[in-house]
């Protein structure tokens, strides 16, 4: 077009970037927890990526090994060390680092970042902080300074005062009233605040706020329940130049947290007045905090009544929302953060979505994005489920649709929690007042007893008094249930014509619950379905609302007339990913999702990716060469499978989820790329694998399938007590208990049964001080290669998501070592695997058990690649693709010492759950820890408490 | 039984023949206009009644309309000015307590005759490669032929002028009458918002018709002249050059958005020309070339300055303001005058505020002059 100035507008070449940084440091955010998890693995890769693409040689720190950030295809150098001011110093004795740029990590990297800043490290190696200000991480982390801030500037914010002492808590609160919020200064995701709704309540919550904050200060709030929340993601360069990137409304109003809330963007309910107004007071709030450049969010509430706005927090880096703003847009905020941290301004970088349009710009979605946390409350008993300013949601899911409707029901496909969409599908509740009671008390179902409370004509005023959700929101869930009636006057599944089913399915109906509501086969609606020629037509995430065209493949589905992908013709494979992170299943399959993708353009074909998790790296537009954006859930993928014939669909790297779709994948004929279903299933199937280890002459321990209670006692008198119970088909330990007497057994029979109906009991004997060991190895059909052997340091009965495994192992003896290869290699093969295997062993004396083979990637395979150096996944995914043999690849494992891997827990987040620990999983993330030789102190501290936490 | 009557259908067709079905909106009827496309996420109230929409058919990226119903407060002329609206999904119930009602009712008394339930982005996709067309809405005609016949008559906006159909008829007053700061506003379909902009500064607003002579408007004595912005194509507004012209070399500061802008071009002897398929939306990078900061402005234009002929002319005309995506002229300032304008609404209104500094300028510029002339 007309080009006026000699402006080079290229973000490669001759740019006026600060020349003087030449290597930058990372910090990671460390092991996964609660309110801080693999979102900052996509933030710091991306910022990784994007300063290595300007030359700079980037080093990492991050302890946690399953970490894409920590790979050698992101950084130049990486440690894998303990998040310390020791660790920092160590690495910038050994390198030359000019800046550290602190704010890809969340609170852990910013708070390591600040703690080195007070001991002088920086400045004795002369290393400058990039992307932030301390001193306004200090205004912003500070209750009453942030305040005083807002006030000096004439912005609203809710009346608090700060307390050091019980004495001045009750003093304010006395001049506040009730209700309430307690805030403890310096926590992270809310540790240790919650409302007081009475002041009966309130001496409790004080005394557990002054302990949960580090300086023993919390800031006593009025609480405007009930007010609409906002939150706006800005970027901001060394100009003072400010973008808002996206403007996301929360369903579930103050009262929640973010991270616990449904969240929705664009704004849904928001005027042009009232919208600039809270855009034009978060540039001024961003810019009153030093000048740093980098990314920020700011939240707000409104009142719904009169419209005022205040101000509730800023956080001055990428955060859990950028992560989400990034996927919900296509504007990559963390790789343009990192730019703008080395000194370019925005309007010098190109938009990489158009390729050819600014970066200086808001992108405006012509879609509605919903995100929807996910929990894992039946993993911390005792619990309570209802949500508040404490986040206790483990992962989430974004899903992309043409309103707001569809992608709230795709939302809920993509939750794999066995719903269809937001109801219909058998799962509702029926009694009003249990539903009323939910509505009142917000817990992790209540979208759905919304949905239940509406199909019961209970009136929109009244839920919207109940739950403080927008009206706008439930009179559109509320048109649900009149297609929801118009549809049940319909008997068979003919019936219905084309305007009507299209109607449904832009409605983000699943066939399943038009089935259910039709009390008809699934199939039978698929079938008329395609019939109608109704199917899904993709559309692409763009940044601009199709103003411009886009370089990027990034899509979602919906049922329109135009569908924008247009297969290649090229050979192609699908990878499916794993969905919500949550315990049991998280950042560690991402990685493989990203290793797998790598291996398949490297062979050459178009590798296309599947996945829901907007804290992912894999759902990153520029990891696959085609980006669906999709429920991980069969209807979805199904279709696009159809659209894009590929070769075959990889399943053994995105956990449990991918592997449940097997089947399906085999019942239609579309070819697994690896280990067939049949192995897979046999796996599975206790009974057969059994049969098949009693062939191999590997032994196992004493085992029974029950139906019910009394099959249940009968086999436990065989096998003897203690025995393992668990259900059949289970992630992450789900419900698995150790049972020493009849009593306890029949108890949790049942309560297996009422939770997971239709499913069987197994019944193991359980190896008393039996020691616990694992193998992961990759099989190519003929050959099995180990990649590692790690030894768990607690014994058998904690599950190994939970138990530090010390990589290689460190007391077994040789005899068992070799016996637990010779069972790998037989097991490897005997299950065709070709791919990737764990098998878990259990030691009682001196006698190996297969207690369990997994013919997929596992929690330990990333850790293993790490600790050797070897790219493990990649390997086997060209294994896989039967690209590759293993006598193709010649593998150099370097590892001087050993590795151990170490468990993290979330406990803090559920005050009142028990910390023992069992069968079943209930850490949240890992770190890798390296020891010279077994003399090292924590490695025998460890070893010294190994039994301590062994319950049932 | 409660099976609610099928929605009413409407057609939507373009000039080339393309035809999307949906369902009828506002009131039932048939209108026609240019089809263009508005990427804002907020604010459409402000849009229907932007008078530089005169004319046209406005489809919404964004996918749902009518959220927040309708308020007075958030017009900015007397009623709706597009010709119809295209939208995915339309909502007839809104959530605003500050409201005054559904936007069904808003169209419904403001005669909007639109149509939703289409596949926008589909629309907008095409109005991208293939540039502004005609269309036609109805929900009374369904067959083909009648609509293509029809929209194969609608008038080509190149070279219309339209200007003269939404400017006031009789001058009017803005403002407090006993400010020293006087502006004389010229009216091609001005909006509120500019003229609010204006008075909260302290100035006072006398909005004469696009037509007034340049005598009458120059016997107000103003200390300071705003050119408006509008619908239509500039070039045929031959009536306007001459006046707008002597305001530019008035000494008196002269302002112009928008229309105003493209007037102070054309006054200059530079040529305006129709854009492939226009910028409308909230998000578009300005670029202010003297400080080098950047700005992400409101806009609604069609037609645009020519950037050959300024740059052919930089001894008469600067360059101040420089879109980022297209690098299109944003801003000018002509040299040895008081006179500025901008392409882009630092009004806003639907928008951001990042640029309503111009009209701190412009009232400074005033009262340097004032201070000058004592």
């Amino acid at each position: 077009m007309y080009c006026i100035f000699a402006r080079n507008f290229n973000s490669t070449s001759n740019m006026p970037k600060d020349q003087s940084i030449k290597s930058v440091l990372i910090i990671g955010s460390g092991p996964i927890i609660i309110g801080q998890a693999c979102e900052f693995d996509y933030s710091g890769s991306q910022a990784s990526r994007s300063l290595r693409e300007e030359g700079i040689e980037v080093t990492l720190i991050n302890s946690n090994p399953a970490t894409i950030m920590t790979d050698p295809v992101t950084a130049d150098n990486i440690y894998l060390l303990p998040l310390t001011p020791e660790s920092i110093e160590q690495i910038l004795q050994e390198r030359q680092i000019d800046a550290v740029l602190p704010t890809m990590g969340g609170q852990t990297a910013l708070n390591l970042a600040i703690e080195a800043g007070k001991m002088g490290i920086w400045e004795k190696y002369n290393v400058r902080l990039i992307g932030v200000d301390l001193d306004a991480i200090e205004i912003t982390e500070n209750r009453e300074a942030f305040r005083q801030l807002m006030v000096n500037m004439d912005i609203g914010v809710a009346k608090s005062f700060i307390a050091n002492s019980f004495l001045e808590g009750k003093e304010a609160a006395q001049k506040i009233g009730y209700p309430l919020v307690i805030r403890p200064s310096y926590t992270l995701g809310g540790t240790g605040g919650g409302f007081v709704m009475e002041a009966s309540e309130f001496d409790e919550a004080l005394r557990r706020g002054l302990n949960a904050s580090p300086t023993h200060e919390v800031l006593v709030e009025e609480a405007v329940l009930g007010w609409k929340e906002y939150e706006l993601e800005l970027l901001r360069d060394k100009n003072d130049n400010v973008v808002i990137i996206c403007t996301v409304e929360n369903l579930d109003p103050m009262g929640i947290h973010t991270g616990d809330s449904i969240t929705v963007a664009p704004a849904m309910t928001l005027s042009d007045t009232a919208f600039q107004e809270m855009r034009d007071l978060s540039i001024k709030m961003m810019r009153s905090l030093g000048n740093f450049a980098g990314g920020c969010n700011v939240q707000f509430s409104a009142d719904p009544k009169t419209e005022k706005i205040i101000a509730i927090e800023i956080n001055p880096r990428v955060s859990r929302s950028s992560a989400l703003a990034s996927k919900a847009t296509g504007y990559p905020i963390a790789k343009i953060a990192a730019k703008l941290a080395i000194g370019y301004s925005l309007d010098e970088l190109n938009n990489q979505v158009t390729g050819n349009t600014s970066a200086l710009f808001e992108p405006t979605l012509d879609y509605v994005i919903v995100k929807m946390p996910r929990w894992n409350f039946d993993k911390f008993y005792g619990s309570s489920h209802v949500l508040g300013l404490q986040m206790k949601s483990v992962g989430e899911v974004m899903a992309i649709g043409r309103s707001f409707i569809e992608a709230l029901q795709k939302a809920c496909q993509s939750q794999e929690n066995n719903r269809m969409g937001l109801g219909a599908d058998k799962k509702e509740w029926i009694k009003t007042d249990d539903i009323l009671q939910r509505l009142e008390t917000p817990s992790d179902d209540r979208i759905y007893r919304v949905k239940d409370a509406l199909r019961l004509g209970v009136p929109v005023t009244t839920i919207h008094r109940l739950t403080g959700i927008d009206p706008w929101f439930l009179r559109e869930i509320k048109g649900l249930v009149k297609i929801e009636q118009r549809l049940m006057h319909y008997n068979v599944a003919e019936d219905i014509d084309a305007d009507f089913m299209l109607e449904l399915k832009q409605h983000g109906y699943s066939d399943a619950q038009i089935a259910w509501l039709m009390r008809i086969n699934e199939n039978e609606v698929t079938r008329h379905r395609k019939k109608l020629g109704i199917r899904r037509t993709y559309k692409l995430v763009d940044t601009c609302a199709a103003e411009f065209e886009a370089q990027t493949p990034y899509y979602y589905s919906t049922f329109e007339q135009e569908n924008e992908s247009i297969p290649s013709d090229k050979k192609k494979i699908i990878v499916l990913g794993s969905g919500p992170n949550r315990i049991g299943q998280g950042i560690e399959f991402d990685y493989c999702c990203v290793h797998g993708i790598l291996a398949i353009k490297e062979a050459g074909y178009e590798a296309i990716m599947v996945n829901c998790n907007p804290e992912t790296v894999s759902t990153d537009f520029d990891i696959a060469d085609k980006l669906y954006f999709e429920p991980v859930f069969w209807e979805h993928l199904e279709e696009i499978i159809e659209l894009e014939k590929p070769e075959g669909v990889i399943v053994q790297l995105g956990g449990q989820t991918a592997l449940k779709l097997a089947e399906k994948l085999h019942e239609k004929g579309i070819p697994i790329i690896g280990t067939d279903y049949l192995s897979l299933d046999l796996a599975e199937d206790r009974g057969r694998f059994s049969d098949m280890l009693k062939e191999l002459s590997i032994p196992y321990p004493d085992y029974g399938v029950a139906d019910d209670v009394d099959q249940a006692v009968e086999i436990a008198k065989k096998v003897q007590y203690p025995v393992l119970v668990r259900p059949s088909y289970v992630l992450g330990g789900q419900r698995m208990r150790i049972v020493i007497n009849d009593h306890d057994l029949e108890r949790h029979v049942l309560s297996i049964f009422k939770h997971l109906p239709d499913n069987r009991v197994l019944i193991d004997h359980f190896l008393e001080r039996a020691r616990e060991a694992e193998i992961d190895a990759i099989c190519d059909g003929d050959d099995v290669h180990i990649m590692g052997i790690m030894e768990h340091i607690e014994p058998a009965g904690i599950h190994s998501g939970d138990s530090s495994a010390v990589l290689p192992t460190y007391s077994l003896s040789e005899n068992v070592v070799k016996t637990m290869v010779e069972y790998t290699e037989k097991l490897a093969k005997a299950l065709k695997t070709k791919g990737l295997i764990n098998i878990q062993f259990a030691i009682h004396n001196e006698k190996v058990y297969v207690i369990e083979a997994n013919p997929r990637a596992s929690r330990t395979t990333p850790f293993i690649a790490k600790a050797y150096g070897v790219p493990y996944i990649q390997m086997a995914t060209h294994v896989m693709m039967g690209h590759k043999k293993l006598k193709d690849f010649d593998i150099k494992k370097e590892l001087k010492g050993y590795a151990i891997k170490i468990p993290v827990f979330s406990f803090d987040k559920f005050p009142n759950v028990d910390k023992s620990l069992g069968p079943e999983m209930k850490s949240t993330g890992e770190m890798i820890y390296f020891i010279k030789d077994l003399k090292d102190p924590y490695f025998r501290e460890l070893d010294k408490r190994r039994s301590m936490y062994l319950s049932m | 039984m409660n099976i609610q009557t099928a929605p009413k259908v409407a057609h939507l067709i373009l000039e080339d023949g393309t035809i999307f079905k949906g369902q009828s909106i506002g009131i039932e009827g048939t209108t026609s206009g240019e089809i263009c496309f508005n990427t804002g996420m907020t604010g459409y109230q402000e849009v229907f009644t932007d008078p530089s929409y005169f004319g046209q058919i406005l489809v919404s990226t964004n996918v749902h309309i009518g959220n927040y119903g309708s308020m007075a407060e958030d017009d900015q002329s007397d009623g709706v000015k597009i010709s119809g609206f295209v939208c995915r999904n339309f909502s007839k119930h809104y959530s605003r307590q500050l409201g005054d009602g559904s936007l069904q009712d808003y169209f419904e008394k403001n005669q909007v005759v639109g149509i939703s339930n289409i596949d926008t982005r589909a629309l907008v996709r095409k109005i991208r490669t293939e540039g502004a067309m005609n269309a036609i809405i109805s929900s009374e005609i369904s067959d083909e032929k009648e609509l293509l016949k029809l929209v194969k008559a609608v008038p080509n906006m190149d070279g219309l002028e339209l200007a003269s159909k939404v400017s006031t008829e009789d001058t009017y007053f803005v403002g407090d009458p006993e400010s020293t700061i006087k502006i004389a506003v010229l009216d091609y379909g001005v909006k509120r918002s500019i003229l609010q902009c204006l008075a909260e500064r302290g100035a006072y607003l006398k909005v004469f018709p696009g037509k007034t002579p340049l005598e009458e408007i120059m016997a107000w004595e103003a200390d300071g002249f705003f050119v408006s912005n509008g619908p239509g194509d500039p070039a045929a507004m031959d009536y306007a050059f001459p006046v707008v012209r002597a305001l530019i070399d008035d000494e008196r500061p002269a302002f112009g958005i928008c229309l105003g802008h493209q007037l102070f071009a054309l006054a200059s002897g530079i040529p305006t020309y129709k854009m492939h398929h226009g910028h409308r939306g909230v998000n578009h990078p300005v670029i202010n070339t003297k400080s080098g900061l950047g700005e992400i402005t409101s806009q609604n234009h069609g037609f645009g300055v020519s950037p050959d002929a300024i740059n052919a002319n930089l001894d008469k005309i600067e360059i101040t303001h420089q879109n980022l995506n297209d690098k299109t002229i944003e801003g000018i300032r002509i040299i040895g005058k008081h006179a500025f304008s901008v392409q882009y609404h630092p009004e806003a209104s639907a928008g951001p505020h990042d640029s309503r500094y111009l009209f701190d300028q412009f009232i400074n510029e005033i009262l340097n002059y004032k201070n000058q002339s004592l």
